[in-house]
């Protein structure tokens, strides 16, 4: 009867997962009356590469310091390959941290700090000796084995403190913003670098950061943090496409947002009557909410296309008045201010002007602007 | 454009007067009065004012410039066992009292620089409020508080938890008591300046790595104090190889220190070249602790933490 019971309710659910290798759950951290982090769960699978990404103060790096053990969560639960890791101090979990000032040593060589974690387990000599050149041949650093941490640059620091917090072969490897710290060309560089090291060697990564585009460069799932809660996790595209708030929506690139009502809402499209476009929004899928529901359609920039047509009122479709151009080479953004008194910023290929043998659209000139009704997202918060 | 920068910066009058008034002041204040003891120590004993020989005399009957040097002091001073004995024994009662300063100040010190930053200045304050009140007169206290008859005695006396005063004045316990008691402040406060300065995620860091915090405190935190530790154990170390009016006042008369034979020389014996010769040892023996000081805190200088 109980395993009757079990079964429907698998048949029902979701999709059987695997168990996930590190299993976060029900966890809030209270700074007094403050939530930090609020009632945050997560999954990760092994040898993923998991971003949280959230503007500063959001609670990811609490998050991050209660899984090194630094902080002790208030409520909640952490399991890492089967194991309770909740109580453990730092210094006995199977979590090694890369920090984001790196945190070397400054009195030990290069090869020191990598084999200081190894020799807190009294590991052979050998043993250490072996893990330390390997760990110095995979972030290409073993020139530098006897350097002191002050004589090498920042992106040599970055390294040693990742091969020092992959010589352990932690479990789960902790990233703290792992390139802030470094300049923005080193940065883009850096970026698949990373990826490449931490992908031959196989380890599971949790990292925190605020930089959109180095999560979605780097990660294969990122979660979306804002005033300590998690507001949602997916690859980058579905981030990127399906934006399940408005917070997101803004934070991960950029987005036209129009507020409105839902005024016709039928299985396969619904119309939102938005005062700030002038037209109603036309969308290609039904939503689940009721007519006259608040809700805001999301546009992205790209795909707001720009033109001089002749202007027929139509959904989806607005006019306005150029007032801004950021050229940046080989797309400008325009900025339309709509007769509603709205701004609504369209990006459009450089080449698209000369290919159509068009003057390119200037300063106070009236455009179209109008999109493809399957673009727009509906976001109910 | 950097020669050029180098010739005006060369020219500009006000940057070498503050590079060399420092150099000034020592030269002024201490070199010149060193050359002086040293000439003295060289001469002898003589009833007259200043009472000591000259060293230079002309002599006008034969033209000739006299250069008098008397070793003789010195020479005193290497074969008599008491100068001998004299000095290891200021050598010990320094070394001890820099090594229990040391002791009692690092966890005082840690515990300042780890506190949070509003405490922080509370606590360097006491730290620093015994400099309000005149040296001697707190010398003057502890003698109060440790005689026979001192508040100690009389009120465990009065409590009838001791039939006989306790014998804490006078003799090694209140020497070691009373420097260690003068002295910690200048401990305290060059290890405070380095500890502050720590940054507190290396020790998360080496915690995250295995290291367990007493483990992390041998590895990361105390080597990375090593040159607070050397200034302030200078800084104990050399004021107290010839300290005085501790081991006079309530050391007593079976201490053997340096300064109490100087004072003994000067004014007792009004022998001023033996006292300048016992001075000048003691700063020889000084100046390799002085220069290693002043090597580390140059290198602190140049940031190169090492």
């Amino acid at each position: 009867m109980l395993d009757a019971v079990a079964e429907r309710k698998t048949a029902a659910g979701a999709p059987v997962e695997e168990t996930p290798y590190l299993q976060i759950s029900g966890i809030v951290k209270k700074f007094g009356d403050n939530f930090a982090v609020d009632h945050v769960d997560l999954a990760i699978r092994k040898n993923e590469i998991f971003a949280l990404l959230g503007s500063s103060g959001c609670g990811k790096s609490t998050l991050l310091r209660m899984l090194a053990g630094m902080e002790r969560p208030t409520a909640g639960k952490v399991i890492l390959d089967g194991q309770d890791i909740t109580g453990l101090a730092p210094y006995d979990r199977p979590i090694n941290m890369m920090f984001q000032s790196y945190a070397l040593f400054p009195h030990m060589t290069v090869e020191q700090n990598i084999a200081f974690g190894l020799k807190q387990d009294r590991l052979l000599k050998k043993a250490i000796v072996e893990r330390v050149l390997e760990m110095l041949d995979l972030v290409q650093l073993r020139k530098f084995a006897t350097r002191k941490p002050y004589q090498l640059s920042g992106g040599q620091q970055q390294r040693v403190a990742l091969a020092r917090s992959l010589a352990k072969r932690p479990k789960l490897l902790l990233l703290d913003e792992p390139l802030g710290a470094l300049d923005k060309k080193l940065r883009q560089q850096t970026q698949l670098e990373l990826v490449n090291m931490l992908e031959t060697v196989g380890v599971t990564c949790m990292m925190v950061t605020h930089d959109q585009e180095e999560a979605m460069t780097m990660a294969s799932r990122i979660g979306i943090m804002s005033e300590g809660q998690l507001l949602q996790v997916g690859t980058p595209t579905e981030i990127y496409d399906y934006p399940n708030c408005r917070f997101t929506a803004e934070f991960i690139g950029e987005t036209n947002l129009f507020a409105g009502q839902v005024v016709v809402d039928e299985p396969h499209y619904v119309e939102i009557e938005s005062a700030e476009l002038g037209e109603r929004i036309h969308v290609d899928h039904g939503i689940t909410g009721p007519k006259g529901m608040q809700v805001w359609a999301s546009i992205r920039p790209e795909d707001v296309r720009l033109d001089r047509l002749e202007f027929t009122p139509a959904p989806n479709a607005a006019r306005g008045v150029i007032e801004d151009i950021a050229y940046l080479g080989s797309y400008s953004i325009y900025h339309v201010r709509l007769p509603s008194g709205k701004i609504v910023k369209s990006v459009v290929p450089s080449s698209r002007w000369y290919e159509a043998g068009e003057e390119a659209p200037t300063w106070g000139e009236s455009v179209n602007l109008r999109w493809r009704s399957d673009l727009p997202v509906v976001l109910t918060m | 454009m950097d020669i050029l920068r180098s010739v005006r910066d060369r020219l500009r009058p006000g940057k070498g007067t503050v590079i060399s008034l420092p150099y000034l002041w020592l030269l002024v204040f201490f070199f010149v009065p060193f050359l002086i003891v040293l000439k003295i120590s060289f001469a002898e004993q003589e009833l007259a004012i200043p009472p000591f020989t000259r060293l230079l005399q002309y002599d006008s009957d034969m033209g000739m410039l006299n250069i008098s040097l008397n070793l003789s002091n010195y020479l005193f001073i290497f074969t008599d066992e008491l100068y001998l004995d004299t000095y290891l024994s200021s050598l010990q009662v320094a070394l001890f009292t820099t090594l229990m300063c040391l002791l009692i100040g690092y966890p005082i010190a840690y515990a300042i620089a780890r506190a949070n930053p509003a405490a922080r200045n509370v606590l360097l304050m006491l730290v620093m409020l015994p400099f309000w009140t005149s040296f001697l007169l707190r010398v003057y206290a502890w003698m109060g508080l440790l005689q026979p008859t001192g508040i100690i005695n009389n009120l465990l006396m009065s409590l009838g938890l001791i039939s006989e005063p306790l014998m804490l004045f006078h003799n090694q316990f209140s020497l070691y008591l009373v420097m260690v008691y003068a002295y910690l402040p200048f401990m305290i406060l060059p290890l405070y300046a380095h500890l502050v300065k720590m940054d507190v995620t290396l020790l998360e860091a080496a915690n995250d790595l295995g290291a367990r915090p007493l483990k992390a405190f041998w590895t990361i935190t105390l080597p990375l104090s090593k040159n607070g530790i050397i200034a302030g154990s200078m800084m104990v170390f050399i004021p107290a190889v010839g300290e005085f009016v501790i081991p006079e006042l309530v050391g007593g008369p079976n201490v053997l220190m340096i300064g109490k034979v100087l004072w003994n020389e000067f004014f007792d014996n009004n022998n001023w070249p033996m006292a300048s010769a016992v001075a000048t040892i003691m700063v020889v023996m000084l100046i390799v602790p002085i220069a290693l000081f002043h090597r580390y805190e140059t290198r602190q200088l140049e940031g190169e933490n090492v």
